[in-house]
């Protein structure tokens, strides 16, 4: 057999524990050894891994932080529970309707990524954070406004209030403005989710280690440099961005088909939501996708464990956030952890024999 | 008469955000980081103002003056403990999450102190408010006090920073904190006093918030802050003056929008003025725009 | 690259062990197996946890006093409540924790959208749920599911009447929280009904969650338009930064608000000449001189230091509700999940309780208390009963 190279190989352990993971859990589940509450956090942990995992291609190989990844992921999941909604009648067989849906979602939001790209990827830095932020927020409203409703004469829209649909007797309103959609059907499970995953990966580790994926880092180290050598910036920051904003988009369909209510809070959508997708990124390692996969779980699942603590939860939580980033990224911790981890000491006695 | 009246309204909006951002951009400026936190500071600041004049009846003046002395010790607390073990970093991201790691903690910390109940802030402003053609106009104490202090605030931080020794150090921390070392500046101590300024900035920031809005909760620093945010980058963050401006303008923009185009669009509305304005002067309004060298 | 492998070991560790202790949650569940188990969800932090932390009092305040006298059926009652931030999601795990700690029966969620989604969750396990305050149509879509407040169509509907029939105005302004699930809900049945009143509505403004400190274009629009009442579906934390901004430009309609906006004279520090003349539509009045209401206030002013609101009135009236109804379906610290919420689900029609919010209060099987609303008017900084 051929040796594999070291990237294959790391990819191929990213793989593997997803796949473990799976196994652990699906084994745990059956065996009923596993608490509800774990069991209603499967699909949820899906989307924010699939969250995590499509930001840090922006963040860690576009190199350009965006802070509006959760208006992706809130039009992932209201154009994907529109259509399900819709064809819940037409489309009786779950699995055509949700792949379809899924597909619907990733489309929805990566076109929104590239119509948002365009303008954006032209700044830098703190500005283009601030203009992602305002383009999540700015979905955020305009879901907040829309009003859909479906009569024997088609579908009405308006953006004023679920009155002015003008809608006959029998007509339903689909996307009631505020109040969102309601009776989704509950088509998320945590194997498909696993399932998104795995592609997502699939899809995010060959563009990092194809021919487009190092033309995006050569973006990512030195701007001019990569221009200088006739790589075309926009088209690969575009390409980077836009997968990544499909990507949130098939994680906003997951936690849509998961809710029997969809809103567009500032609690699940704003700028909220994408800051606490970043800190998973920041968290597990920009630029590593495995970390960012272990950094997900591990901060979605904090508040929930810790829930015995009562009314010092969310307290304990921000302490933990903290402590995590000082002892993650500090340099001084860094030193630290060097000097007394496992591998330094056996490196150490290998030198002393 | 009503343009009028809104381009009040404005204005009265705008200045607080201005006052806000004027700390952010501060920090900003001379520390390079996005202290998400800051919002939160503002609201432990009217905490302490609340505090001091309802439970320990101190007078208005002397509350400030503790909620400044307060913040400040906080926010250098902050920066010791959270902010300078990141300073040197691999990547500048892993503070901006520390910072709203912090930002989490200062509310929740508030929500256990104080109680998630509204709290009704009276107001510390001395000044009546001033009716303008016969009446059918008024400007409120509370703004000509935020503009007033905006002013004082933005010329005072400039000619700190232009004529005092102190002031020079910032800069220079602020240009290239290795060269800055070497010609003998203690930048640990510079980036502390500007953690401390921008921190007392946000006390008084918190009383004349609270004192234009009055009604206080754990949570009201974080949209107020984060409006802020949008408000000096507007401006041109890290610039003093861009500050002020970009405050003001997002007010009147926000004021505007609701009243002519729709209330429902307001949000969307200041947040694509800001994406144009963005797109055409990618700095805001007073940035430099520097130009990346090979 | 090394950095990044030591991470990832720690943070896998991290995830281990968080791992174990979920593990061990689960065998905690068993420990009180002699007493009947009440669970509640709600917001206790994020920007809604005033209403959660009420409903959180109220009904502890219940419980206490249920335990005091003997329990249900002689059989102690144990009360967990859950945060949930006010996120569907968050409710969700809240309601499987609950789960896991053997709840027999749900108060909650407190707020609508969460409450959706965990109605539902909890009919899928033949959950029995009351809610204090999930005022959205389909927080009781499910015959599982029940209710203590008045639903958002009903408040709109009836603040409609109330103004036409009483000729409060012919012009009328709305200001609404459009992101909010609760305002608009009242805001739509409100209009719809103003059709049928005979007054029109001149100006209906908006602002969403992420701009309600500044409402002076909202005011100077209904001003402008000449609206003789504004109506303010929305809470008293708003209202007072309204009632105060329209002092301000000097604009002195009529104020009309929901029972959301029962609360705004307990807010610490407010101005309460400002709110004179404000009337809202609501099922409670602390300074009311009925024994029972008179009993509840003192007692929660004692436990907590404050004032009660609806919500915690609300709260106090849905566990002496359950209470109700578990004796009569003879609920019991060993009883299932689904004989319990079938048990209640037929008790809930048949029980009349005087409880805070209504005298002999009852409710019919789709879920609807059958109480009117009273309209309070606030004169003298104080609460007074307007028939």
């Amino acid at each position: 057999m051929k040796k594999m190279s070291k990237t294959t190989k790391n990819n191929f352990v990213t793989y593997l524990m997803v796949i473990l993971i799976y196994a652990a859990a699906q084994t745990m589940a059956v065996s009923g050894s596993m608490s509800s509450l774990m069991q209603g956090l499967l699909v949820p942990l899906c989307a924010y891994v699939i969250l995590a995992v499509s930001l840090n291609l922006t963040v860690g190989i576009l190199g350009e932080l965006s802070l509006g990844h959760a208006g992706f992921m809130c039009v992932g999941a209201f154009s994907s529970a529109f259509f399900s909604k819709c064809m819940v009648e037409t489309i009786p067989a779950a699995g055509v309707r949700f792949i379809l849906a899924i597909l619907i979602g990733a489309a929805s939001a990566g076109i929104c990524g590239i119509l948002i790209g365009i303008p954006v990827l032209r700044l830098k830095g703190d500005y283009l954070a601030i203009v992602t932020l305002a383009f999540g927020e700015i979905i955020k409203n305009i879901v907040n406004i829309l009003f859909v409703g479906k009569d024997s004469n088609g579908f009405h829209f308006s953006t004023k209030d679920s009155l002015s649909l003008g809608l006959e007797d029998g007509g339903k309103v689909i996307i009631n403005g505020p109040q969102g959609i309601t009776g989704t059907p509950k088509d998320s499970t945590f194997t498909i989710g696993i399932i998104l995953i795995l592609i997502s990966l699939f899809i995010i580790l060959n563009l990092i280690n194809s021919r487009s994926g190092r033309a995006i880092m050569a973006i990512r180290d030195n701007r001019i440099a990569a221009e200088s050598i006739g790589i075309n910036i926009t088209k690969y920051k575009l390409m980077a961005f836009s997968v990544s904003a499909a990507l949130a988009g098939v994680a906003g369909v997951i936690y849509a088909h998961n809710l029997a209510t969809l809103t567009a809070q500032p609690k699940n959508f704003g700028y909220n939501m994408s800051i606490m997708i970043l800190v998973f990124v920041v968290l597990g390692g920009i630029g590593n996708i495995r970390g960012s996969i272990i950094a997900a779980i591990v901060l979605t699942l904090l508040p929930e464990l810790l829930r015995g603590l009562n009314d010092y939860r969310m307290l304990i939580y921000a302490v933990v956030l903290i402590v995590m980033m000082l002892f993650n990224w500090s340099p001084k911790a860094i030193e630290w952890r060097e000097k007394h981890s496992l591998k330094s000491k056996f490196k150490k006695k290998a030198e002393e024999v | 008469m009503s343009f009028v009246s809104y381009l009040i309204n404005g204005v009265s909006l705008g200045s607080v955000y201005a006052i806000i951002a004027l700390g952010y951009t501060m920090v900003y400026g001379i520390a390079k980081m996005l202290n998400f936190a800051h919002g939160d500071v503002i609201m432990i600041g009217a905490y302490v103002v609340l505090t001091a004049i309802t439970s320990a009846g101190m007078p208005p003046a002397a509350a400030v003056l503790a909620a400044a002395v307060f913040c400040t010790v906080l926010g250098v607390t902050i920066e010791r403990i959270a902010y300078r073990p990141l300073r040197n970093a691999a990547s500048p991201l892993a503070v901006l999450i520390t910072a709203i790691g912090v930002s989490y903690l200062l509310q929740n910390v508030a929500l256990l102190i104080f109680g998630a109940n509204t709290k009704s802030f009276t107001s510390v402003v001395p000044i009546p408010a001033v009716t303008l053609a016969g009446g059918q106009l008024t400007v409120s104490g509370e703004t000509i006090m935020t503009i007033g202090a905006c002013i004082v605030i933005m010329i005072g931080l400039t000619l700190f920073i232009k004529k005092t020794k102190a002031g020079q150090a910032m800069l220079a921390v602020s240009e290239d904190k290795g060269a800055a070392q070497l010609m003998g500046i203690n930048v640990n101590g510079t980036i502390a006093l500007t953690f401390a300024i921008g921190s007392a900035l946000a006390a008084v920031a918190g009383v004349l918030l609270c004192s234009a809005y009055p009604t206080l909760t754990p949570y009201t620093g974080s949209m107020p802050g984060i409006k802020a945010f949008v408000a000096a980058v507007f401006g041109g963050i890290g610039s003093i003056p861009g500050a002020m401006i970009g405050g003001i303008l997002l007010g009147i923009i926000e004021v505007f929008g609701k009243a002519y185009i729709s209330s429902q669009m307001a949000d969307a509305i200041v947040f694509s003025v800001l994406i144009v304005v963005l797109i055409v002067r990618p700095a805001g309004i007073l940035g430099k725009n520097i130009q990346e060298k090979v | 690259m090394k950095m990044k492998k030591v991470l990832a070991v720690a943070l896998a560790a991290a995830m281990v062990m968080t791992a174990g202790c979920g593990g061990n949650g689960k065998e905690e569940k068993k420990a009180d197996s002699d007493k009947i188990r009440i669970g509640a969800i709600g917001p206790t932090t994020g920007g809604a946890a005033i209403y959660g932390e009420a409903v959180k009092n109220g009904a502890e305040l219940a419980i206490k006093e249920i335990n005091e006298a003997g329990g249900i059926n002689g059989v102690q009652v144990e009360f967990n409540f859950q945060d949930d931030e006010g996120d569907s999601e968050k409710a969700v795990n809240a309601y499987n924790t609950l789960k896991d700690w053997g709840m027999q029966a749900l108060l909650g969620t407190v707020t609508s959208g969460p409450c959706v989604a965990v109605g539902e969750v909890a009919q899928g396990d033949n959950m029995f749920l009351l809610t204090p305050s999930g005022t959205a149509v389909e927080c009781v879509q499910y015959d599982n599911a029940f209710r203590v407040c008045f639903s958002d169509p009903m408040q709109g509907i009836e603040s409609a009447k109330y103004i036409g029939e009483n000729g409060l105005a012919t012009k009328v302004a709305v200001i609404y929280d459009s992101s909010d699930v609760y305002s608009s809900g009242i805001y739509e049945a409100f209009v719809k009904e103003a059709e049928n009143q005979g007054f029109s509505i001149v100006a209906a403004e908006a602002f969403t969650a992420e701009s309600k400190t500044d409402f002076s274009v909202q005011l100077q629009k209904a001003k402008d338009a000449g609206a003789e009442l504004v109506f303010l579906p929305f809470y008293y934390s708003e209202a007072s930064l309204v009632l105060r901004q329209a002092a301000g430009i000097n604009y002195s309609p009529i104020f009309f608000g929901c029972d959301g906006m029962d609360g705004i004279l307990a807010v610490e520090g407010f101005d309460v000449n400002l709110a004179n003349n404000l009337m809202f539509l609501s099922p409670f009045t602390p300074t009311s001189e009925d024994e029972i209401i008179k009993k509840f206030v003192t007692d929660f002013e004692a436990e907590y230091g404050h004032t009660p609101n609806q919500f915690a009135a609300d709260a106090y009236d849905g566990i002496y509700a359950l209470k109700e109804a578990m004796e009569k379906a003879d609920v019991k610290a060993d009883t299932s999940v689904t004989d319990v919420c079938e048990g209640l689900k037929s008790a809930m029609t048949d029980i009349s309780i005087d409880g805070v919010t209504a005298k002999a209060l009852t409710w019919e099987a789709n879920g609807e208390p059958s109480k009117a609303p009273m309209v309070v008017k606030i004169a003298d900084g104080n609460y007074a009963v307007v028939e």
